[in-house]
């Protein structure tokens, strides 16, 4: 239903547009489907690609040719490249199983949230509950090259958060290099308990306070005890 | 398509004004300094280099925002957008730098002490809190909505990074995953609102978007009500409104103590410049729609922050959840949307600023080796042992509690000054009550410390159960007793408060096991090994257990810092909170100053 709608609203622009977009759209859903169904995450992985790709073939569509670009380079080509590492890293023949779930609850809101931001989607497409300013910064006229407009603004309007982005991709090498380094010889301190004690014994922990009543504080605090199984996990 | 040839645009790059960004500058460039040197050097300098050019760059970044605030508020002169409005140089901007700068400096002097006893030098806390203050003064002073982002950003992933930043402790990076994951979440979900904002409005730029709205009336305005909605969200993630506050408590309780300081003052002022901004520059004429929903995150914030820290046993979660209720009285402010609701949320935030960063710098000295005691426990009878500490953490918390005559009460009074002003009564009177659960806790607190040492006192125990009312009546009211004589010893303290450090006399912990052959054996003392517990410690323990020996209740750690470690003398810890405690009572006793200076901190639209 969402298709014909789109597809009624580009079919007076060209016929040839309409093809390609019917054809990348089928793309981008089918890889989609893909991702959630195959058990193997390797073919996950390369239903995304599909997907990312027919994605790229619609902001090319609507004449956003940089972006297209960028779409394939960075997101087919690096993310994904970077997910199969990850899954080569990590065993490449583990293969998921829906049955144990450790969670069960999440596949039904999954599916219930999925079912709302369709709902929002379609109720968006035909209600027209958008009115609102058109974008200065990208004209579909086609007179401009999509790169020419980018380059435009990212050196004028957006100067300063294109600069400010330095601030930001140093703060992550920073951070990244500070959580990567070796951990110390130094055995686990911190927030944990003693060694000598051993786990579950009756001893007093910063946590647990004894009341007058013989009552436990850990039980009023929210919290309190997951620290307490975290500690005890820790040792 | 157009991929052939292409007609070249005359391209204008924006006059930049350095002046401007001068904050900034010195903050990012300082951070790219100390860790360039650090690395050219091969740590060749001792790690309180670090501290002391941090401190430097972060008075450095105070002179600055000083500059440019008597700068633009000279007769002459005015405030300005700069950058091609990516940034608004206005007093409220230049406010936050200052709160911001000065939170850098109070922990870049406290926390080398702590970072010494950790065992965890180098320059990554210093370079990351310096990267984080500047995504702060970044949004503080953001016009636009892509620079406030950016700035959030850099804000905040420096912050997960300091949350785990104890690589040793396993709740450190407990609290840096799950700061990260929904912090992560609620950058997007800011993403998204800005992505929608723009998609109704034509620009990123809060004047544009002030100046769209106020010339057009949208028919349907449900996505710029959904992109408000999902910024709000963001930026009540950042300063933990109520139903977006579940990380803070785990965070600042697993976090190391420094890098906590550092974050409830530094995110808290930068969020709510974010949302200041966003909502009074950028959306205006949506107030009737927002006030409301601020109007319910702030009843929700009071009450829930107030009566979830009653029941906290540990001190760094009940000061989280205080600093949650503290945030609902900052938002007040904004409910009120008057100028004089404005101003005392930013009187509030400035000096809830200095009681934050003073309650957690004593936090992590009591935590003593490890960063471990927490419990309530540890603070009993802490005046005995370190009566200055006490005495500051008793003015923290009687300024916290809103108790006259400290900042605290005045902030309380502004921002429901503000919010009669603007006949919102519901809401003042709901705040007043939370403020009375809220005395609560920290007038416990308070009675811990000044609690006997063992014995007979049984009442504390109880109250810190939170169970048997009738002795928590008899806490409340030695409480009072106690608080007031902390009261009363503070202001004999305050005036020798700096001689006293420089005689080296503080915070020297006891060691009143003497000889214990494991403690006084150097090859385990200088290993860096922390024995938690010794056998001997198992025994008490067991006695603590029994009937009848509440009194020997009492954290075991205390006891088992290595005499060899030098901990106990901690001289910046010492001036930080001595500044703290400073600006808390002379701001209180002489307001007008501060409340003046937040009076011109106007907004430029």
């Amino acid at each position: 239903m969402m298709s014909v709608n789109f597809l009624a609203a580009v079919a007076h622009v060209a016929v040839p547009d309409a093809v390609t977009f019917a054809v990348a759209a089928v793309v981008v859903v089918l890889g989609a489907i893909g991702v959630v169904a195959t058990k193997s995450p390797i073919h996950g992985a390369l239903c995304l690609v599909g997907t990312l790709i027919g994605v790229a073939v619609l902001f090319l569509e609507e004449q956003a040719d940089f972006l297209a670009a960028v779409q394939v380079i960075v997101y087919a080509g690096a993310i994904v490249v970077l997910f199969l590492f990850v899954m080569m890293l990590m065993g490449v023949d583990r293969e998921e199983s829906f049955k144990d779930d450790p969670m069960k609850v999440q596949r039904v809101v999954g599916i219930i949230v999925g079912a709302c931001v369709l709902a929002g989607v379609l109720i968006l497409a035909n209600v027209q509950w958008v009115t609102g300013a058109h974008s200065a910064n990208a004209p579909l006229t086609g007179r401009v090259s999509n790169v020419n407009d980018l380059a435009n603004s990212v050196f004028t309007v957006y100067l300063l958060p294109f600069e400010a982005t330095a601030a930001l991709l140093i703060t992550a090498v920073v951070g990244a290099v500070l959580l990567a380094r070796r951990r110390s010889v130094v055995p686990l301190v911190g927030m944990t308990e003693s060694p000598e004690v051993p786990p579950g014994s009756p001893e007093v922990s910063p946590t647990e306070l004894p009341g007058d009543d013989g009552g436990s504080v850990a039980e009023v605090a929210p919290g309190g005890e997951d620290k307490d199984q975290n500690e005890v996990v820790s040792q | 398509m157009n991929l052939g040839v292409v007609p070249t645009l005359a391209l204008v790059v924006p006059k930049i004004n350095y002046w401007a960004i001068l904050p900034d500058l010195i903050l990012i460039g300082g951070a790219l300094a100390v860790l360039a040197l650090s690395s050219l050097t091969g740590r060749r300098f001792p790690a309180i280099w670090y501290s002391v050019s941090t401190a430097f760059l972060a008075l450095a970044t105070l002179g600055s925002a000083l500059y440019l605030w008597f700068d633009i508020t000279g007769k002459h002169h005015h405030a300005f957008v700069a950058i091609d409005a990516g940034i608004a140089v206005d007093g409220f901007s230049q406010l936050i730098t200052m709160l911001v700068a000065a939170t850098l400096f109070l922990v870049a002097l406290s926390a080398p002490g702590y970072l010494r006893r950790e065992g965890a030098g180098g320059p990554e806390f210093y370079v990351l809190s310096m990267l984080s203050a500047s995504g702060a003064v970044l949004m503080g002073s953001a016009n636009d909505l892509i620079v406030m982002f950016l700035g959030l950003e850099v804000l905040s992933i420096a912050l997960y990074v300091m949350a785990g930043s104890n690589l040793k402790a396993i709740a450190s990076g407990e609290a840096a995953l799950k700061y990260f994951i929904l912090g992560a979440f609620s950058s997007a979900i800011f993403l998204y609102g800005i992505a929608l904002t723009y998609g109704s409005t034509g620009s990123t730029n809060l004047a544009s978007i002030a100046n769209y709205l106020a010339k057009n009336l949208l028919e349907h305005n449900g996505v710029l009500l959904a992109g408000a909605a999902l910024m709000l969200l963001g930026f009540g993630f950042k300063v933990a409104l109520v139903p977006f506050h579940a990380w803070s408590p785990d965070v600042y309780q697993g976090s190391p103590t420094p890098s906590v300081a550092f974050m409830s003052s530094v995110a808290k002022a930068a969020g709510f410049a974010g949302l200041i901004r966003v909502f009074y520059s950028a959306l205006p004429t949506l107030r009737l729609d927002w006030q409301p929903v601020l109007w319910v995150l702030s009843v929700a914030t009071l009450l829930v922050g107030s009566v979830l820290a009653v029941v906290q046993t540990d001190v760094k979660r009940m000061l989280a959840y205080s600093s949650i209720s503290h945030a609902g009285f900052i938002l007040i402010g904004l409910v009120a949307a008057n100028p004089s609701g404005i101003a005392g949320s930013l009187y509030y935030l400035f000096t809830y600023s200095f009681l934050a960063v003073g309650s957690f710098t004593v936090v992590a000295l009591v935590a003593g080796k490890g960063d471990s005691n927490h419990s309530l426990a540890s603070y009993r009878g802490l005046s005995k042992r370190h009566p200055y500490l006490a005495a500051a953490m008793a003015l923290m918390l009687i300024a916290q509690a809103g108790i006259p005559f400290t900042t605290g009460f005045l902030g309380k009074f502004y921002v429901l000054a503000a919010a009669t002003d603007a006949h919102s009564y519901a809401l003042a009177l709901i705040a007043i009550l939370s403020s009375v659960i809220a005395a609560f806790f920290y007038l416990r607190l308070g009675v811990l410390m000044y609690a006997p040492d063992g014995g007979e006192l049984a009442v504390a125990p109880a109250v810190a159960s939170g169970s048997a009312s009738g002795s928590a009546q008899a806490g409340s009211a030695s409480s009072a007793a106690a608080t007031a004589l902390a009261g009363t010893e503070l202001l004999d303290a305050e005036d020798e408060l700096l001689p006293v450090t420089r005689k080296g006399s503080w915070f020297a912990v006891p060691d009143d096991r003497g000889g214990d052959p494991i403690l006084d054996d150097p090859a385990m003392a200088g290993s860096g090994v922390a024995l938690v517990v010794s056998g001997d410690e198992a025994i008490s323990g067991e006695v603590v257990n029994g009937p009848g020996a509440v009194g020997e209740l009492r954290a075991p750690e205390i006891i088992d810092v290595p005499s060899s470690e030098k901990a106990g003398r901690d001289i910046g810890a010492a001036i930080s909170i001595a500044i703290c405690c400073t600006v808390t009572v002379f701001f209180g006793v002489f307001p007008s100053m501060l409340i003046d200076f937040a009076k011109q901190a106007k907004l430029l639209f």
